[in-house]
């Protein structure tokens, strides 16, 4: 079996409890449970995670770069989405 | 008869000859390994089995109490002073070679390891303890390699049945207590291996079975590695791993 015939997966790492999966890079593996154990030993070997997702990166629904004006652009001059236009008053924590 | 001390130095030394030995072995598919991701498991398990080797014989050399460390348990003793099981000398082969190899010994080992995490010798329990759950994985992934190769292409069963085949005349030394494991059972150090046949027989019969491979049936089983008498191959082995230690005695980096 030659490895053009192996799926690629997607590898997220979850570094510990409480935060989020992150996207750590990609592996060939002929199934799901070599997927697993291929990750673990790629991309855990220095104590990086606590939990890990593999995903066949076909199942992966990704925008297209060519739409990415379409997509993307419009949002660019719409400042007024981002909160900047608060006063925030002072002494006012965790906000 | 030997001392208490003795019996103890020599079981540490069963011990960290098994993990050395396949270390060496397991890095030697580094460069080799037949796809990127293999390899690098195959070096994980290296360096799993060299950190081992280092417990036990840093252990041993403190039983013996001779001003021996752990690297020249390591490096500078002969072929009929290691007394790891002939099993884990054999030749890496091809890659079904290594994954019966393999599982054979680990699944042996892992039952070795988890007694051994109750022994009446509180710093070799603290190994063991360690060492379990190296070794836990190592046979998840073994056993996975199994049946996929058995349960797989028509060349990869006949290549994963031939291998099992060859290599089985090496596992009934593994459950063949001599002198060294009656004292380890009788002073609670480790268990009695013959106590662990039929625990392992059945991991394999179901392994086996699940890879759709038959279980080897021949009684002759050869032995003498726990003794110190080896096959051919051990005397390259420990040329190669020893080379550097005698070429330059002493060598640090």
């Amino acid at each position: 079996m030659s490895k053009q015939d192996w799926p690629l997966f997607e590898i997220f790492i979850r570094a510990k409890s409480g935060l989020s999966h992150r996207h750590v890079g990609s592996l060939h593996a002929s199934d799901a449970d070599m997927a697993m154990d291929n990750a673990r030993d790629l991309y855990t070997r220095r104590g990086e995670g606590v939990s890990i997702w593999a995903v066949e990166s076909s199942a992966i629904v990704a925008s297209d770069p060519a739409e990415s004006s379409a997509l993307f652009e419009p949002a660019e001059d719409k400042i007024y989405r981002h909160p900047t236009f608060y006063d925030v008053p002072e002494g006012v924590e965790n906000l | 008869m030997s001392t208490d001390n003795e019996q103890l130095f020599a079981y540490l030394l069963r011990l960290g000859d098994n993990a050395v030995i396949l270390g060496q072995q397991l890095g030697d598919w580094v460069g080799k390994g037949p796809e990127l991701e293999e390899e690098m498991a195959m070096a994980n398990f290296a360096l799993d089995y060299v950190g081992q080797a280092r417990m036990f014989y840093s252990l041993a050399a403190e039983v013996e109490g001779k001003g021996h460390n752990e690297d020249e348990l390591a490096f500078l003793r002969d072929g009929m002073d290691f007394h790891n099981f002939l099993l884990v000398e054999q030749p890496n082969g091809d890659f079904a070679t290594t994954i019966a190899r393999q599982f054979y010994f680990e699944t042996f080992y892992q039952l070795q390891l988890d007694a051994l995490a109750a022994s009446s010798e509180p710093r070799l329990a603290e190994i063991a303890i360690k060492a379990s759950k190296e070794i836990h994985y190592h046979v998840r992934h073994t056993r996975l390699w199994l049946v996929r190769l058995g349960d797989g292409t028509e060349e990869s069963h006949r290549r994963m049945q031939s291998a099992i085949d060859d290599l089985w005349r090496y596992t009934g030394e593994m459950f063949v207590a001599d002198e060294t494991d009656l004292w380890a059972a009788e002073s609670g150090t480790g268990p009695n291996p013959a106590e662990l046949h039929t625990d392992w027989s059945e991991l394999v019969m179901t392994t086996l079975t699940e890879a759709t491979l038959s279980q080897p049936e021949g009684e002759w089983m050869a032995s003498g590695g726990k003794q110190g008498i080896h096959s051919e191959h051990l005397g390259f082995l420990l040329a190669d791993m020893q080379f550097l230690q005698r070429a330059y005695p002493g060598a640090t980096w």
